[in-house]
C-alpha cells in the first residue's frame, strides 16, 4: 500500500502538479480516483457491466485504503446500507447499472431526500426483456427526475475525473444530495484510453459530517427526527406544505450545484464550433461518435459543431438555449430507443422542429458515424 | 457534543402543546429508567397516532422505556404502524423505506464502528411484521448472516395493519383478512427459529403483557447486539382493529393465547452471550 497524504486542498488532487498517463479500463478508472477519494466505506453487488470496478475497489480495501467494503445482498440492500453510511457521517460509494439501477430505484429520490452526499457509479446497460447485458442508456430516462445531481462520462478519462470530483459537488453545504456519474456499459467500462491521474500518494481531504444541512445520525446532537409529526400521513395543509417545501428544497440543492459543477467539470456543457448551422448535442459515448461523424462531415465540406453535455441534472437549459439560438439544425444521436436527451433538448429550445431526434441505436448496437453523418448530410438543406 | 434533547425556542413554551413540553423537559432521554418509572416520565406522545388499545403503541411505550442507552441509541424503523409513532417520540429516529430497514441499519451501525470506534452507539431496528418476515425477510436475514452488531425487534401484530389488515408471514394460518379471503394458507413464518440459525446470539419471543419480561428481553438484545453479535425479539402485540376485538382486550388476547400454547414466551442465548451476560448483569447486581 502506498502511502496516503491527505491534500491540504482539492486542487491538490483534481489539478495536480504531478500527473501521470496510464493505457486503462474505464472500471480501472474508477479504481482510479477511488483510490484518491478517501471514502470511508464501499458497498457493492453484482451487476454486468458494473462488477469489475467494484471488483477492483475491492481490492483497494484489501491493499488498505478503504477501511470498510462488503458486499451486499440485492442492490435495493446495497442503496440502503449506503444511506445508512452516509447518514452515519462517512464518505461512502458504490456503483451499480441496468437492471440492478432498478431493482434498487426506490432509493435514489429518498438518498436526495435525506440530503445524503453519496456518490454513486451508474454502468448503463438495456433493462428490458428478453435479457440483455449489452449498453444501452434507457436508464438514464428513468432517473431524471429523481433529485440525484447527473453527470455523464463520455469516456474513461472522464470517469476518473467526475467520480473524484463528484465528492467535492455532492458535499457542498448548500448541495449536499447525490450524485449519479454515469457512463454507458462496455464502451466504457471494458475499453481502454490513455487516462491522465494525479498523483496515488494523495487524496482528498475527509468528508465533514459537520457541515451536512441534515445533522449526522451520529447521537452526538440533539435527536433528528427525520420525519415529524406533519409528515406522516396527515391529510391536512401543514403536511402537505411540508412535504412540497422539502421537495422544493431539493430541486434548490440542485439548482445551487451548478457552480460547483463549473467549478470542478469546467461547465454542464463543453462546445467546439459552436457558430455552426448545424450543431451535434449529445452524452455519454455518443460524443465520441458524434467526433468522428464530424471528421467525415469536414471532408464533404459539412460544417458542424460538437456540444458535450456533461451534466443531465441539474440540466444547462440556458446554455442550451443560447447555443440553439442561431444553429439550423440540432442532431441528437442517442443509445437508448426513447430519445430521452432529444426529448429534454426539445423541451428548452424554441422552435423545436429543428432538433432531429437521430440517429438512436439500442439493443446493444455500435452506432456507426457514418448513420450519424446520414442525419448531418439530411440537415445540408436547411442550412441553404 | 451536547447531549440535551431538544429545547423550545424561548417564547413559544406557551403554545407548544403541553405534552411536547413534557416530553423535553420529562423525556426518558439520557436517563436510567425502567419500565417500573413509566408513569413518571414522558416517553411518547398521548396523540400518537396508533388506535386505542393498540399492542404495539404499548410494546414501544415499553421499549422506550427499555432503553440502556437511549441518547446512544438510534433506532431504524421501517414503513408501517410503528413509523408513524417514531416521530412523537424524543429519540434518534429513521425511517428508511419499506423493507430495508436491516441494510440502513447495516451501513449506520459500520459508520458508526469506524467514526467512535471506543464509545457504545446502539443501533435498534424496530419494525412490523410485514417488514421483517416478508417484504424485509432477505435483508433482515443477511444483516444476521453478517453478524452486524444491530438488534432487531419485531412488533408481531400479525398483519399489515396500517394498511387496512392484509396477512402477513406472520398471521395465524387460517386467519381471514384481506387478501386471504378464504383464511391463510400457511402458518406464522418461523422468524425465531430463522434467526437462531441464521447466526442471533440472543433471541427472544416475548410480549407487552409481562413488562418486566419485556424489558429483560430488550435489555439484553441490545447490549449482546453492543459487543456479541446480531440479536432478535418478536414482540407479540396483537392488533384489535383488523383482528376485531375490543381495544380493552388487546392483553387478555395475548394471554389467552399464551394460555392455549399458541404463544410462548421464550429466550435462545449462545453460550457466548450467555457468559456476556453473565458478566454484564452481574456487574449491575
Amino acid at each position: 500500500m502506498i502511502e496516503q497524504r491527505v491534500a491540504l486542498m482539492v486542487d491538490e488532487v483534481f489539478q495536480p502538479t504531478r500527473c501521470e498517463s496510464r493505457f486503462i479500463t474505464g472500471s480501472e478508472a474508477v479504481k482510479e480516483a477511488i483510490q484518491r477519494s478517501n471514502i470511508t466505506m464501499a458497498i457493492a453487488y453484482p451487476i454486468t457491466p458494473q462488477s469489475e470496478s467494484m471488483h477492483l475497489v475491492g481490492d483497494l480495501y484489501a491493499e488498505g485504503y478503504i477501511p470498510d467494503y462488503f458486499r451486499g445482498e440485492s442492490e435495493f440492500a446495497v442503496m440502503g446500507q449506503v444511506a445508512g453510511a452516509a447518514m452515519g457521517g462517512v464518505r461512502v460509494f458504490t456503483a451499480t447499472g441496468g437492471p440492478g439501477t432498478l431493482r434498487a430505484f426506490e432509493m435514489f429520490p429518498c438518498w436526495a431526500g435525506m440530503r445524503l452526499p453519496i456518490v454513486c457509479c451508474f454502468f448503463t446497460r438495456g433493462v428490458n426483456s428478453p435479457l440483455s447485458i449489452q449498453p444501452d442508456t434507457i436508464e438514464m430516462a428513468f432517473l431524471l427526475d429523481t433529485g440525484i445531481i447527473m453527470l455523464h462520462a463520455e469516456g474513461a478519462q472522464d470517469l476518473y475525473d467526475f467520480t473524484l470530483r463528484a465528492f467535492a459537488i455532492a458535499e457542498q453545504t448548500d448541495v449536499h444530495i447525490p450524485v449519479g456519474v454515469f457512463a454507458d456499459g462496455f464502451f466504457v467500462t471494458h475499453t481502454r484510453e490513455m487516462v491522465t491521474v494525479g498523483p496515488p500518494d494523495v487524496k482528498l481531504p475527509p468528508y465533514d459530517p459537520h457541515r451536512s444541512p441534515v445533522p449526522a445520525m451520529d447521537m452526538e446532537g440533539v435527536p433528528v427526527r427525520h420525519m415529524r409529526d406533519p409528515f406522516v400521513m396527515k391529510s391536512n395543509f401543514i403536511s402537505y406544505a411540508a412535504h412540497a417545501s422539502w421537495q422544493q428544497e431539493i430541486l434548490a440543492a440542485v439548482e445551487r450545484s451548478r457552480k460547483y459543477v463549473h467549478e470542478y467539470l469546467g461547465g454542464l456543457l463543453e462546445t467546439e464550433n459552436e457558430e455552426a448551422d448545424i450543431l451535434i448535442m449529445a452524452a455519454g459515448t455518443a460524443v465520441s461518435q458524434s467526433r468522428e461523424a464530424i471528421q467525415l462531415a469536414r471532408a464533404q465540406g459539412i460544417d458542424v459543431g460538437l456540444v458535450k453535455i456533461k451534466c443531465l441534472r441539474p440540466f444547462p437549459t440556458e446554455e442550451i438555449q443560447h447555443l440553439a439560438r442561431r444553429a439550423r439544425a440540432i442532431v441528437v444521436p442517442e443509445f437508448n430507443r426513447v430519445g430521452w436527451l432529444a426529448r429534454e433538448i426539445k423541451s428548452v429550445v424554441e422552435d423545436n422542429s429543428r432538433v432531429v431526434g437521430a440517429p438512436r441505436v439500442f439493443g446493444g448496437m455500435t452506432m456507426p458515424s457514418e448513420m450519424i453523418l446520414a442525419q448531418l448530410q439530411a440537415c445540408v438543406p436547411a442550412t441553404r | 457534543m451536547t447531549k440535551q434533547i431538544f429545547r423550545i425556542a424561548p417564547g413559544f413554551e406557551e403554545i407548544m402543546p403541553e405534552e411536547y413540553r413534557e416530553l423535553v423537559t420529562d423525556g426518558p432521554y439520557d436517563r436510567s429508567v425502567g419500565v417500573a418509572d413509566l408513569g413518571t416520565f414522558k416517553e411518547l406522545l398521548e396523540e400518537h397516532p396508533l388506535c386505542a388499545g393498540c399492542g404495539l403503541a404499548l410494546s414501544l411505550r415499553l421499549f422506550l422505556a427499555s432503553l440502556p442507552a437511549p441518547a446512544d441509541t438510534v433506532v431504524v424503523g421501517s414503513t408501517g404502524c410503528s413509523a408513524i409513532a417514531f416521530p412523537q417520540v424524543g429519540l434518534h429516529n429513521i425511517h428508511g423505506l419499506f423493507g430495508n430497514q436491516n441494510a440502513i441499519a447495516s451501513g449506520l451501525k459500520r459508520a458508526l464502528k469506524l467514526r467512535f470506534p471506543d464509545r457504545p452507539k446502539d443501533v435498534v431496528v424496530v419494525a412490523g411484521d410485514g417488514a421483517t418476515a416478508d417484504i424485509g425477510l432477505e435483508m433482515v436475514m443477511h444483516s444476521w448472516f453478517r453478524a452486524e452488531n444491530i438488534a432487531t425487534v419485531m412488533l408481531d401484530n400479525e398483519a399489515y395493519a396500517n394498511t387496512g389488515g392484509q396477512e402477513s408471514g406472520m398471521s395465524p394460518r387460517g386467519a381471514v383478512l384481506n387478501m386471504a379471503p378464504t383464511g391463510k394458507k400457511f402458518e406464522k413464518v418461523a422468524m425465531p427459529e430463522i434467526a437462531r440459525e441464521s447466526g442471533c446470539a440472543y433471541v427472544a419471543v416475548t410480549s407487552p403483557a409481562n413488562a418486566r419480561r419485556f424489558e429483560k428481553a430488550i435489555r439484553r438484545a441490545i447490549l449482546v447486539a453492543r459487543d456479541v453479535g446480531p440479536t432478535y425479539v418478536q414482540v407479540f402485540c396483537p392488533c384489535p382493529t383488523n383482528f376485531k376485538f375490543r381495544p380493552d382486550e388487546t392483553l387478555g388476547v395475548i394471554r389467552k393465547r399464551e394460555k392455549e400454547g399458541v404463544f410462548q414466551y421464550r429466550e435462545y442465548i449462545t453460550p457466548e452471550a450467555q457468559q456476556y451476560l453473565a458478566a454484564s448483569e452481574g456487574e449491575k447486581r
